[in-house]
């Protein structure tokens, strides 16, 4: 062992998740110096067609390089049928019935963080490690106080949002290594320890996805895709569209509106019917957000919160209200927000000096109350 | 110490074929197609080296082309075949992927086996016709080390598709079968040194007089036009040595090592509830090759089980990895009618000429834990 490594007892077995990516290699790095007994793992999540994501041939074969240079193992595991039938089964579904899903939300909940702990825990491992952008910190002083996720020291890349899933039995067995560092930091370690990943760009889209062929051709060739009448909050036909399960509530671009020069934003959408309903930016908003799949890290604690609602939105203030079922609440907004698209996940921050820590998360549910506003 | 227990992926290279190796990279390195004494030098090692293999493989010399591995012997047999005589060519469901994919790719049928691991001869009647012109059938399984009914296969090619031609993948046998007599009717048949104790990179496809597959590569005119590129002289030559001794051992060595796979199969059974060894119901095992031991756990996943092997220094496998290293259910196990999640539960224990009993040893203390483990803490 180095020195300055750990004492022999505090010397773990960690298994990091490596994608082929700069983060995950320099998480692995970070973990290899501290003195940690390290192995990483790329997990083959997508047999499909797709030119981007952490499953690729050369992606794992950069995870490799990574691993070799680090002079740690490195292993494969096959996750595709898991992947396929938690990720990308339910994400085609979720389109078929109007939601609008976040598979990279779905995987870590089912694949990084469940089916890969397992797997550490079958294995021997005392520990996982990701290459997220979020820090873990102890909320408050007490001996047991709970762990929770927190913000990113670089707010730009922070993903704080997708991990507002995680336990405190999930949160006690998990490493974030490189969540104090910046990405130019992050950046700049890679190619100080020589790693092939170090000039790599971000991966952005869903990994599943041909970025060429996008999602019409993947749901197409999987769902029936329906055509749909645009219609305005008066009801009258303003256009159509080819494919209301591609459309999304808030969404703006894509909307074939002729020549309205006032941006309009989809509103509501009955995929019975086959109508979309556009609206004015103000006709978004709404006063109440209904929640299910409520999930806390570790006590529930309703009452006024800040709520993320996509990757990289600002949080927003509201009052949280329990609902008839304990997975049920209302988001009870201090100012009206635009309405969450169904499916999507809303991840829960603390209030005051905790406003960096994550405490839950849901998805948004359907069945906003139009109240006027 | 570690203990290697995946000799049908590759074998380590024998002594005598290593010292066979190396005068030839460093001494008679002349090009054997070449005029001068060097040329003739390297070409002498050739053609003794075609002498060994011909008679390894119950061919004529005439009758051996030199490759550059298992891999190019199938491609030049199944594409080779089909270029030169057009129709499309039939296999069995289970063969090696050198096969497999050549055959899908040239728009060809795919022959049923049955639950025991061994081609369905009844469907293999079905699928020919006039169109066939090709058939290949391996003589035993790379995961499952199944020996398959080649003679019947032919006898079934040449009633019904009298045109066509039969190819067998030997790959698997050399070590623990009598390829020359159970290929004796085969138009075709393909070899790896590195499965039987030479190095990477060498194999031999025998063509028969009248086979005459279209060439994969031109120039040059080697191997009698049928494989153009100079040939790769101490490879070849150390197959031809790696070849002759594991002719020469093999009385000795078949017995001895089926006894040592005997002790590992019966071992883990008996240690293990829920384990199926793949084509073997009872306890005969006379119809498999004598050095695989191939399992299927019920409830656990292959790669986990080859995580915790490889952590106390056992080498094994489960199914064909493909290219990203990620391991793959067995399409020969999915064949036979394994269900799927079976199937992510096989184990190959694989020995060679020089497996031990402390590697029989050491995958019995081993082997049971690991998977009783896996089945409490899931995996």
């Amino acid at each position: 062992m180095t020195s300055g490594g750990p004492a022999a007892d505090n010397r773990r077995r960690v298994l990091v998740a490596m994608s082929g990516g700069v983060d995950s290699s320099v998480a692995a790095a970070l973990l290899a110096e501290r003195g940690h007994e390290v192995v990483g793992v790329t997990m083959k999540l997508w047999g499909g067609e797709s030119d981007s994501g952490c499953c690729s041939v050369s992606d794992v074969d950069d995870a490799r390089r990574a691993a070799q240079a680090l002079g740690i193992d490195h292993h494969v595991f096959n996750f595709a049928d898991d992947f396929q039938r938690h990720v990308v089964d339910p994400y085609v579904e979720d389109h078929r019935a109007g939601r609008t899903p976040n598979p990279c939300v779905a995987c870590n909940r089912h694949i990084k963080f469940d089916k890969l702990f397992r797997r550490a825990d079958a294995l021997g491992f005392d520990l996982v490690a990701t290459g997220h952008h979020a820090r873990l910190v102890a909320d408050g002083s007490a001996v047991d106080a709970p762990v929770r996720v927190a913000r990113a020291a670089d707010g730009a890349k922070d993903q704080s949002y997708v991990l507002h899933m995680l336990s405190q039995g999930q949160l006690r067995r998990l490493v974030l290594p490189i969540g104090g560092l910046t990405k130019a930091e992050v950046r700049a370690r890679a190619a100080d320890l020589g790693l092939v990943t170090a000039a790599k760009p971000d991966s952005q889209d869903v990994c599943f996805i041909h970025s060429g062929t996008g999602r019409q051709v993947f749901l197409g060739s999987r769902i029936p895709l329906a055509p749909a009448r645009l219609v305005d909050t008066a009801g009258r036909e303003v256009g159509r569209v080819a494919s209301v399960e591609l459309v999304t509530i808030g969404q703006r671009r894509g909307l074939d509106l002729g020549g309205d020069a006032e941006r309009r934003y989809v509103v509501d959408i009955d995929r019975a019917a086959g109508v979309v309903t556009v609206g004015r930016q103000h006709e978004l908003l709404v006063s109440h957000q209904p929640l299910d799949d409520v999930a806390w890290s570790h006590e529930p604690e309703p009452g006024p919160l800040w709520f993320q609602c996509s990757a990289h939105g600002q949080p927003r203030a509201g009052r949280l209200e329990a609902g008839d079922a304990p997975a049920q609440a209302t988001i009870v907004w201090d100012e009206p927000q635009p309405r969450v698209a169904p499916g999507q996940s809303v991840a829960f921050y603390g209030t005051g000096h905790r406003s960096d820590l994550v405490v839950g998360g849901a998805l948004a549910a359907a069945g906003h109350r139009l109240t006027a506003l | 110490m570690v203990h290697y227990l995946d000799n049908a992926a590759t074998t380590p290279v024998r002594p005598a074929a290593v010292a066979a190796l190396l005068p030839l990279l460093t001494e008679t390195y002349g090009n054997p197609s070449g005029a001068h004494r060097m040329a003739r030098d390297a070409n002498r090692v050739l053609d003794d080296a075609r002498a060994t293999m011909a008679e390894a493989l119950g061919a004529q010399p005439g009758q051996i082309v030199f490759t550059g591995g298992g891999t190019e012997a199938d491609a030049l047999a199944v594409r080779g075949t089909v270029a030169a005589r057009g129709g499309i060519p039939v296999c069995s469901a289970i063969e090696h992927h050198a096969v497999l994919d050549p055959v899908h790719h040239l728009g060809g049928r795919v022959v049923a086996v049955g639950a025991d691991g061994r081609l369905d001869l009844a469907a293999l009647e079905e699928a020919l016709d006039p169109s066939v012109s090709l058939v290949s059938v391996m003589l035993a399984n790379n995961e499952t080390g199944i020996i398959q009914p080649i003679a019947e296969a032919v006898e079934i090619v040449r009633r019904k598709a009298p045109g066509a031609l039969f190819h067998t993948d030997a790959v698997q046998a050399l070590c623990w079968v009598d390829v020359a007599e159970a290929a004796a009717t085969a138009d075709l048949v393909s070899v790896s040194a590195h499965k039987f104790g030479g190095p990477k990179g060498v194999g031999v496809l025998v063509v028969r007089d009248g086979a005459d597959p279209e060439p994969l590569l031109l120039g040059g005119g080697q191997e009698r036009a049928r494989r153009g590129g100079t040939q790769n002289v101490a490879g070849i030559a150390a197959m031809a040595v790696a070849a002759a001794e594991t002719l020469a051992e093999r009385p000795a060595a078949l017995p001895r090592v089926a006894a040592l796979r005997d002790r590992l199969a019966d071992g883990i059974r008996a240690a293990l509830p829920g384990v199926v060894e793949t084509g073997v119901p009872g306890a005969d095992r006379s119809h498999k090759t004598a050095n695989i031991c191939h399992l299927c756990f019920e409830g656990i996943e292959s790669e986990a089980l080859l995580f915790l092997l490889e952590k106390e220094d056992i080498m094994a496998s489960a199914a064909s990895s493909c290219a990203s290293g990620a391991i793959d259910p067995s399409h020969v196990l999915l064949a036979m009618g394994f269900d799927r999640d079976l199937a992510f539960g096989s184990l190959r224990l694989s020995l060679g000429y020089g497996s031990t009993e402390a590697d029989v040893d050491a995958a019995l203390a081993v082997v049971p834990a690991a998977v009783t483990r896996l089945r409490e803490r899931g995996s």
